[in-house]
């Protein structure tokens, strides 16, 4: 289908919205009526026609405006972007693959050219025609890294992986869920997710880690995850804490169906072949409690897992203070009735809402 | 699905280059384009020997970004379990094979201000395409190889003639030896080590390196060991319920896939630990072979690396 691009913003005026299809797409994070966090990781090769994992790098109609985030964020604080001097090549690396990948897979968008080292690469909906010579730093009016990064939606942390550890030595986040690449630059799988609770007792980061070393070429691999966003703000970042922590304290019963999202992150694992680093795009789409609604088995299940969810979680996702409020909201939507495994919709098996 | 991704391809090239060492050279079968790799990247090559699926890694010396031809050499080994004797006798021009997508465990440490390589023998092919990947990125290196005498040095013609201030070469027949100490004496701060050659080597420049201070990170190794043949014995697999005979010349992955148990790997040469396996009862001793496991786990009697490590006793029961 052709994407209809839609004009919007993620700050200010939040003029963002989901259409139908957007909604119906939707990433739902919960594959059962309770949470934990667990080595959730699977292949990314592919998934259902249409939806958020059918494509390597998802394309939809927030593209444009979340581009103009990105380079309003960029604007404000160049540090969301770093590569330190060894990354270079994993940079080229990453905008070979996403250029092939984009222009295979949606090739009414996005042109790929190569004669050599001569590359042309447009991109219809940014409006970009630029030729340049593949692995010289000049050609281009950016890094690599940075250059395709302003045109691919989501966050990419770039790890170098070297003595068994993965190293977060390139990235650029400006849509993340309450992290900041320039405290965790240079660090390591361990030092940077030191703030996660729970998950290390559980020996998760362990098994995780040693997965991701021995992700191959060409069997790229995913996961979702997910944390609550008070009205559809993409850059949610520490440097940013106080313009929006405030806004979580402007919940009322009345508008908490159109301000409270919840926000997933379709996060998915690539080896790069020249340099031999991993690349970590996460891809944050946002839905709001009333359009997460209007799928009964969603209404269901968000309620159950809200309520059961540990409080530690809770507290680190940042909404524990809310959280009576949403339950108030969801309880509304929760009949009791049985859910059907899965995160899919299956809007015509599961039973509708009494 | 067990291992790398696998790619069809058609042997263009057999280059003898000397009395022990020949090139095997590979076009994809459907014309498409191999993917690029990293210096130090092997591929697991799949070899059908008379009723047995050997699959046998090495490393890819070719150029890595030309991505037209992948290109091996191997060692023959009259002693082994004749994995480079199958290539060297039965591999054709023309032949269809199966090799897998690259995978590397002796990458470049990028950050390196210089990087000093130490190669033994058939050691020298990860560094052909290191090299290279080097040479176009303008990086600083300089290689160190040793190898029994100039009938046997394998691409010793071209690495000096190319690179005539970089390569130094030492015949063991001439007495010629490296001399570590003084070597690794002048080297700028900020030197990465790379060494890859027999055991005795690796073990000595890991021995040096740590006596004069060097930090562990700095020092980058790369033994392939090539599963020794061994006393037949037996093992019990108590998830897939069957009971399978390991023979004299297969290692007991290789057992494992034959009987159709999909036991996970990727080196096949006791480096990666992809195919640890943990043990639930035996009774007998283990011939602990790999570079994975730590000295307590193998004295544990808990886990084992099937792709090199076997087991001489009463009963082995593994859970596959
Ligand atoms: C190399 C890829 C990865 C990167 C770059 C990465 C990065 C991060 C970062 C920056 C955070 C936020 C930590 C903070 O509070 O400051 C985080 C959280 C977390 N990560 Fe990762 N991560 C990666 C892979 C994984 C994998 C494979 C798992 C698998 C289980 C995982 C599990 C988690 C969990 C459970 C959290 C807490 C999230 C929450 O509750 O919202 N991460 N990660
Ligand atoms: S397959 Fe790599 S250690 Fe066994």
């Amino acid at each position: 289908m052709t994407i209809q691009f839609k004009d919007e913003t993620f700050r200010d005026d939040y003029t963002f919205s989901n259409s139908d299809w957007a909604i119906k797409r939707f990433p739902f994070p919960f594959h059962e009526d309770s949470y934990m966090y667990a080595v959730n990781m699977e292949q990314h090769r592919g998934g259902p026609d249409g939806s958020v994992y059918e494509k390597r790098f998802d394309v939809d109609e927030h593209y444009v405006s979340e581009m103009r985030d990105r380079a309003m964020v960029l604007a404000d604080d160049p540090l969301r972007c770093q590569s330190l001097p060894h990354m270079t090549l994993a940079g080229w690396d990453l905008l070979e693959l996403i250029m092939v990948s984009k222009s295979e897979d949606y090739p009414d968008l996005f042109e790929l050219h190569r004669d050599g080292d001569q590359w042309h690469w447009i991109n219809k909906p940014l409006g970009i025609d630029d030729k340049f010579t593949f692995l010289d730093e000049t050609s281009l009016p950016y890094g690599p890294m940075e250059y395709i990064t302003r045109q691919t939606q989501g966050d990419f942390c770039v790890l170098d992986q070297r003595d068994d550890n993965l190293w977060m030595d390139a990235g650029i986040v400006t849509t993340q869920a309450d992290w900041s690449l320039d405290f965790d630059i240079g660090m390591n799988f361990f030092e940077w997710h030191a703030p996660v609770p729970l998950a290390h007792e559980k020996g998760i980061f362990v098994r995780a880690l040693k997965f991701l070393l021995n992700i191959q070429q060409g069997a790229p691999a995913r996961r979702l995850n997910w944390t609550m966003t008070v009205n559809p703000l993409l850059d949610t970042s520490p440097e940013n804490y106080h313009k929006w922590g405030i806004q979580k304290t402007s919940l009322t019963p009345e508008n908490i169906g159109q301000k409270q999202h919840l926000r997933v992150e379709l996060q998915t694992f690539f080896r790069l072949p020249r340099s031999n680093a991993l690349v970590f795009p996460i891809r944050a789409y946002l839905a709001s409690f009333d359009d997460l609604m209007t799928v009964p088995k969603w209404g269901r299940r968000l309620h159950r897992v809200i309520r059961d969810l540990p409080e530690e979680l809770a507290t680190y996702k940042g909404f524990i203070d809310n959280r009576p409020m949403m339950l108030d909201y969801l309880s509304r939507y929760d009949d009791g009735k049985p859910t059907s495994d899965g995160i899919w919709p299956n809007l015509d098996t599961d039973p509708p809402r009494d | 699905m067990s291992g790398a991704e696998k790619i069809n391809v058609t042997v263009s090239a057999v280059v003898p280059l000397n009395e022990l060492v020949t090139r095997f050279e590979f076009k994809r079968t459907d014309g498409a384009l191999f993917p690029t790799f990293s210096g130090g990247a092997h591929t697991v090559v799949e070899m059908k020997d008379d009723g047995l699926t050997r699959l046998n890694p090495y490393s890819l010396m070719s150029d890595p970004q030309d991505q037209q031809t992948y290109a091996i050499s191997v060692r023959r080994d009259d002693e082994g379990r004749g994995g480079s004797l199958f290539m060297h006798n039965n591999v054709k021009v023309g032949d269809a094979m199966v090799v897998s997508n690259p995978v590397n465990l002796f990458s470049l440490d990028l950050r390196a201000k210089k990087h000093l390589m130490i190669a033994g023998g058939i050691g020298i092919t990860p560094f052909m395409a290191q090299i290279k990947q080097l040479d176009r990125a303008h990086g600083n290196w300089e290689l160190h190889y040793a190898t029994r005498n100039a009938a046997l040095g394998t691409y010793v013609d071209e690495l000096t003639s190319t690179h005539p201030n970089d390569v130094h070469i030492y015949y063991d027949d001439d007495k010629n030896f490296i001399d570590l100490e003084n070597l690794l004496d002048g080297q700028p701060l900020g030197t990465h080590i790379y060494v890859c050659g027999p055991k005795g080597m690796i073990d000595w420049v890991r021995g040096k390196t740590a006596e004069l201070g060097w930090p562990l990170e700095s020092v980058h190794y790369e033994e392939f060991l090539a599963p020794q043949p061994g006393k037949p014995f037996e093992v019990k697999l108590s998830i897939s319920n069957k009971t399978i005979q390991v023979g004299e010349n297969e290692s007991l992955l290789e057992a494992l896939e034959r009987e159709g148990v999909d036991a996970p790997y990727l080196c096949r040469g006791g480096a990666c630990g992809q195919c640890e396996t943990s043990v639930i009862g035996y009774d007998g001793k283990f011939l602990h072979m790999d570079h994975w496991l730590e000295d307590d786990e193998k004295a544990s009697g808990t886990k084992i690396m099937p792709c090199v490590s076997r087991f001489e006793g009463k009963t082995l029961v593994l859970d596959r």
